[in-house]
């Protein structure tokens, strides 16, 4: 795409903003209407990045540019997802709370949120927005994940909705709530921008469901932007499943800021789209902090799927663990950027990252750049990345023990992703995302002829 | 029961095997024996029929078939076993698992039936007391974190529980302090039988205090250069290699 394309794919969206901002939600607080129009002024200043730019260099964002799609509605009438089509993709049970969004809209009908301690707020950020605009406003956004990227900027133009998760101090809620990004693609292409925000204060608990999906196939662009507040000493358990229509565009950015002594996990499990680009940021702003960031990726056919990681080892003593694997099939591509940022000050930083990429085809690609940045000389810091294919020393092995070749492949290149799920504290979750790796691996082993 | 007949081969062109030949028969234990690089590792890697290495001459049969013309699988199915040097460690797989998938598939070509879970897990727990491994290993990922002895009793609890006709035993001590060389040695001592066989490489003598072989061999240069009883060891142990190579070996 030429520049004068690129600049006048992101008027399309500065003059769908104006409507948007006449419409609807003009009503809105001063505060928040500053904030949207702060949203749409840096992404209006940057637009789409291009390839040019090091965080985009193998990510080419075109697709999404070159349609012009359009902020999606409530689907109306017959194409109106029931709760059959929710049950299936309540991952944690579907008897458990849940918040659903379709079209990045609320759906009170679909969502149930009874069964929640006292203590636990579980609703639409709309709502939120509406009956107690000041339990939201010191968060949201406060993050400034809007500069960070220039798709959470536009996020944050258009933000109206999503889900508000608010954990008051030392309540846990260890099982987790769900929450569901429903995506029902209409004539036209829709674009939609859930936003959600999670607060958790001091020593309280909560663990929380993403899905993303869609019903039905078609051309859709979910555009989302997650942020997380974990107070001093609290424990977060965010569970990603990304599992949206092949054919649709899935752009996301998660912030995660950490109090002192807190311990937040973000497990990712990315499935779907045609292209995927997913930012994950977290802040050790407090000294003693833990985190995990665990993920799975997988891409078969012209899937391309891109990570960016960013772990901020802001203040001493702070821990961080980050193990992503990807499995790439047919002509996929599978890029992933970690960096590590170690502050001056942040002494005894323990830090281990670890990215690899099974290749199971010829035409399959993976990049892999671990980026450490270190400005304190009392740290442990290490990084491995590995792109290839079968380890044929592990084959090898299993096919000494009177294992066939192709159940040997199949068995490491499910122990490849299983790996990765081994980490999940959630069984049910963890079973269900089980089913779907067994289901991916071995459908590919059947349709491929006896080697 | 293991016939082999000038057996010649090479890993990336460099020949390593120079024409070997060694019987073993049913009930009966070989030690093979040499200094680094005579090509202990390789026969052991050859004979379980690793890709690396290629077979540039000669023959080998277990009982009566052509042992070299087999898949690795076939060789596993058909009563090989090959205890690793180096146990490779697999992320994502139990142990339980991959040893369930073993038994079965040996199972299966012996036209047993497979067995469930249940049965399974009853038979492991029985064969986990032989090699002393803690139960717990059972349900972590193959060899993952496992301590250098933790991996060669998992070797043997593999052994104990595919229950070979031949084992080929490479290495197994090394690395192994004295008392996990004590709890490997006997738990291979249990697994004797009047009708397997086990060939054990190994570069030092002190496997032999513990596991009694029948047979000696010392592989220099890539052939067998002397053969003897349990007591060849101990000359080994005194007096090294060298007066060995010093010999013409034909």
């Amino acid at each position: 795409m030429t520049r004068a394309s690129l600049a006048l794919a992101t008027d399309h969206y500065v003059s769908a903003h104006r409507a948007f901002a006449r419409n609807g939600t003009a009503a809105s607080p001063e505060w928040l209407r500053e904030l949207r129009a702060e949203g749409i002024g840096l992404f209006a200043e940057g637009g789409f990045p291009s390839s040019d730019l090091e965080e985009w260099r193998f990510t080419s964002v075109e697709p999404i540019a070159a349609t012009a799609f359009t902020l999606a509605r409530e689907p109306r009438g017959g194409t109106r997802p029931t709760g059959g089509d929710v049950a299936g993709l309540l991952l944690a049970g579907a008897d458990r709370p849940r918040l659903v969004f379709v079209n990045g809209r609320f759906d009170p009908t679909l969502s149930r949120a009874d069964g929640l301690p006292d203590g636990v707020v579980a609703c639409s950020l709309a709502g939120a927005l509406t009956r107690a605009p000041e339990s939201v406003r010191e968060h949201l956004g406060a993050s400034r994940v809007q500069s960070r990227s220039a798709f959470a900027a536009l996020n944050t133009a258009f933000l109206r909705d999503g889900a508000f998760v608010r954990v008051r101090s030392g309540v846990v809620l260890e099982e987790p709530l769900q929450i569901l990004h429903l995506s029902v693609p209409g004539i036209e292409p829709l674009v939609s921008h859930p936003r959600t925000l999670v607060v958790v204060d001091r020593l309280a608990r909560v663990a929380v469901l993403e899905v993303f999906a869609a019903a039905g196939d078609g051309v859709y662009w979910t555009n989302a932007v997650t942020e997380l507040v974990v107070g001093e000493g609290a424990r977060a358990d965010i569970y990603r499943v990304q599992r949206d229509s092949e054919m649709a565009y899935h752009v996301a950015s998660t912030h995660v800021r950490q109090g002192r002594d807190s311990e937040a996990s973000l497990h990712s499990a990315a499935f779907g789209a045609s292209l995927a680009r997913h930012d994950i940021s977290a802040v050790l702003e407090g000294e003693g902090a833990r985190c995990l960031l665990n993920g799975l990726y997988l891409g078969r056919g012209g899937q391309h799927v891109d990570h960016h990681t960013l772990i901020d080892h802001a203040q001493p003593h702070c821990e961080s663990r980050e193990h992503f694997n990807g499995m790439l099939d047919g002509e996929a591509h599978g890029v992933f950027n970690g960096r590590i940022v170690v502050r001056e000050g942040a002494q005894r930083t323990d830090s281990r990252q670890t990215n690899n990429n099974l290749l199971l085809s010829e035409r399959a690609r993976a990049d892999s750049q671990p980026q450490l940045e270190i400005h304190a000389d009392d740290v442990k810091c290490t990084h491995g990345a590995a792109v290839g294919p079968l380890d044929e020393r592990a084959l090898f092995y299993l096919r000494s023990r009177g294992i066939g070749d192709q159940e040997a492949r199949a068995m490491l290149t499910y122990g490849f992703g299983a790996d990765i799920l081994s980490r999940m504290g959630v069984p049910r979750l963890r079973e269900q995302l089980d089913g779907m790796l067994r289901q991916r691996v071995l459908g590919r082993v059947e349709s491929r002829p006896a080697a | 029961m293991l016939e082999i007949r000038g057996l010649h081969a090479a890993v990336q062109g460099v020949e390593i095997l120079r024409g070997v030949d060694l019987t073993v028969r049913r009930g009966e234990v070989h030690a093979v024996m040499g200094p680094n690089g005579s090509g202990k590792s390789t026969l052991a890697g050859v004979l379980a029929g690793h890709p690396s290495y290629t077979v540039t001459g000669g023959t080998a049969t277990f009982e009566g078939r052509d042992l070299l013309g087999m898949a690795a699988e076939e060789r596993a199915r058909e009563g090989v076993f090959l205890a690793f040097q180096y146990p490779i460690e697999i992320r994502g797989i139990t142990n339980a698992y991959f040893l369930r998938s073993a038994l079965n598939a040996i199972r299966k070509h012996r036209g047993l039936e497979e067995l469930d879970p249940i049965d399974f897990i009853a038979l492991l727990e029985q064969k986990a007391k032989v090699v002393e491994l803690d139960e717990s290993l059972m349900n972590r990922p193959v060899n993952d974190g496992f301590s250098g002895g933790e991996k060669k009793r998992n070797e043997i609890l593999q052994m104990a529980v595919l229950e070979p006709k031949l084992a080929i035993l490479d290495e197994t001590d090394s690395g192994l302090d004295i008392d996990a060389l004590r709890v490997v040695s006997s738990a291979v001592n249990k697994l004797r039988r009047p009708d397997n066989a086990m060939l054990v490489v190994t570069h030092y003598q002190r496997l032999l205090n513990y596991v009694t072989p029948d047979f000696v061999h010392v592989l220099a240069d890539g052939r067998i250069v002397k053969s003897g009883g349990k007591e060849l060891a101990l000359e080994l142990e005194a007096r090294g290699y060298d007066w060995l190579r010093a010999e013409p070996a034909d």
